[in-house]
C-alpha cells in the first residue's frame, strides 16, 4: 500500500516540476507548482514527517501560492506574453515573435547548454546521493513506534525548535521580519522615500503626521498621491477629473508612482506635479 | 520502498528545477523554480532524517521552508516593482547591474 502511494506521489511530484518548467502561461506554471507541493506532502507523510507535510501544506501550498497567484494576475498579460517570445536585443536577433523551434539561435544554444547541464547535475546528484555507500540507504529508516511523542508529530518538533534549535528558530522569526519590511519597501507605490520635495513642499504639519510620517508608503498616500493638498486643490480645480475612469476604462490614479512615465505625459506635463 | 527511491526523486526535482532556473526567462517563473530546488532539497533531508531517525532534518526543513517565503517575499516584492517602473520582465533584459 505505501509503495503504491509512493509511486503515485513521486509520479505527481515529478509531473508537477516539468509543468514548472515547460509550461508557458505563468498561472499554469503556479497551479503546477501547487500540485508538486501536494504531492510532495504525501511524500513526507510517508516518510512519518507528519508536521512538515501540514506544514507544507497549509503555509507553502496554502499561502506561499496565493502571494504568486496575485502577483501572477497583477503582472497579467505582460508576464504571460513574455514566456520565450520576446525578440532578445543582446545578439542583436530582431525576430519578433518566436515559437519554441523558431528561436533564436542563441537562445537555442542556452536551452541546449541548460539540458546537458541539468543532465550532469542530475547524474552527479545520483551519484552523490545513491552512490554514497551508506548501508541505510536501502533500507526502510529507523524503527518507529507510534505515539503521542513520536517522531515527526508537532510535539517532537516543537521540543526540538524550542529548545535545542531556539537560536535557529529566533533567527528564523527574524528573518522573515526583514523580509517582510523589505518587501513593504520594495513593493510600494511610491518610488521609495526620494521625492522629498512632495515632502517638503507641505506647508502645515498635522497630528497624524508623527504617527505616521509621509512617504512611508501608506495607503492613502497609494490613492493619492504624497502631495495631498496639492492634489485635493487641482482635483478640485479639474471639476473632480482625476481619479475618475478614463475612457479606455482604465481607472487612473490622481498621481501615478514616481518610476516609469505616466501614461498621459502631455495632458499633465505643465501642472508640475512630480 | 527504501529511502534510496526518495531520494532519486529529490535528485530529479533538484534537476529539473535547476534547468529551470537556466531555461526560463520570466523572473515569476525562475522564482518558481527556485522553489522546486528548494522542495528537491527539503525532500532530501527529510529522507535522511527519516533515515537516521532524527528530528534535525526535520527542524532544517523547517528552516528551509521560512526562507523559501523570504526569499518568495523579496523577489515578488522585486517583480511588482519592476513592473510598475515598466521594465522588461524579463532576467536577460535586466542587465543593469552587468557593468
Amino acid at each position: 500500500m505505501s509503495s503504491v502511494l509512493f509511486f503515485i506521489a513521486a509520479a505527481g511530484a515529478i509531473a508537477g516540476a516539468i509543468g514548472v518548467v515547460v509550461l508557458r502561461d505563468p498561472f499554469y506554471s503556479v497551479l503546477a507548482l501547487v500540485g508538486h507541493l501536494l504531492a510532495l506532502a504525501v511524500l513526507f507523510l510517508l516518510l512519518r514527517a507528519e508536521f512538515v507535510a501540514a506544514v507544507q501544506v497549509v503555509v507553502y501550498a496554502g499561502a506561499i501560492m496565493v502571494l504568486y497567484v496575485f502577483v501572477v494576475a497583477y503582472v497579467g498579460e505582460s508576464a504571460s506574453s513574455l514566456g520565450e517570445r520576446l525578440p532578445v536585443p543582446r545578439y542583436g536577433v530582431r525576430s519578433g515573435p518566436t515559437g519554441g523551434a523558431g528561436l533564436p539561435a542563441p537562445r537555442r544554444g542556452v536551452r541546449l547548454g541548460a539540458a546537458l547541464l541539468g543532465g550532469g547535475v542530475l547524474i552527479e546528484l545520483f551519484i552523490a546521493l545513491l552512490g554514497s555507500g551508506l548501508k541505510a540507504i536501502g533500507g526502510h529508516g529507523a524503527p518507529y513506534s507510534p505515539g503521542p511523542n513520536a517522531y515527526g508529530t508537532p510535539a517532537y518538533i516543537g521540543n526540538l525548535l524550542l529548545t535545542r534549535f531556539l537560536l535557529v528558530f529566533e533567527i528564523a522569526s527574524f528573518l522573515l521580519l526583514i523580509a517582510a519590511v523589505g518587501a513593504v519597501v520594495l513593493a510600494r507605490r511610491r518610488g521609495g522615500l526620494g521625492d522629498r520635495a512632495a515632502i517638503d513642499r507641505q506647508e502645515s504639519i498635522v497630528p497624524l503626521d508623527f504617527t505616521r510620517p509621509r512617504g512611508t508608503g501608506t495607503m492613502a498616500e497609494g490613492v493619492t498621491g504624497l502631495d495631498f493638498a496639492a492634489t485635493h486643490a487641482r482635483a478640485g480645480a479639474n471639476g473632480g477629473e482625476d481619479g475618475e475612469a478614463r475612457p479606455d476604462g482604465q481607472l487612473q490614479p490622481a498621481t501615478v508612482g514616481g518610476g516609469g512615465e505616466p501614461p498621459d505625459g502631455e495632458r499633465r506635463n505643465g501642472e508640475g506635479g512630480w | 520502498v527504501s529511502i534510496a527511491w526518495y531520494l532519486a526523486v529529490s535528485a530529479i526535482v533538484f534537476a529539473l528545477g535547476a534547468v529551470g532556473v537556466m531555461t526560463r526567462r520570466n523572473p515569476l517563473v525562475v522564482l518558481l523554480c527556485l522553489e522546486l530546488m528548494l522542495n528537491g532539497a527539503n525532500l532530501a533531508l527529510i529522507a535522511f532524517a527519516r533515515m537516521w531517525g532524527n528530528g534535525d532534518g526535520q527542524v532544517l526543513a523547517i528552516v528551509v521552508m521560512t526562507v523559501a517565503a523570504c526569499e518568495v517575499c523579496i523577489g515578488l516584492g522585486m517583480i511588482v516593482a519592476i513592473y510598475r517602473r515598466q521594465l522588461p520582465l524579463d532576467v536577460d533584459e535586466l542587465r543593469e547591474l552587468q557593468g
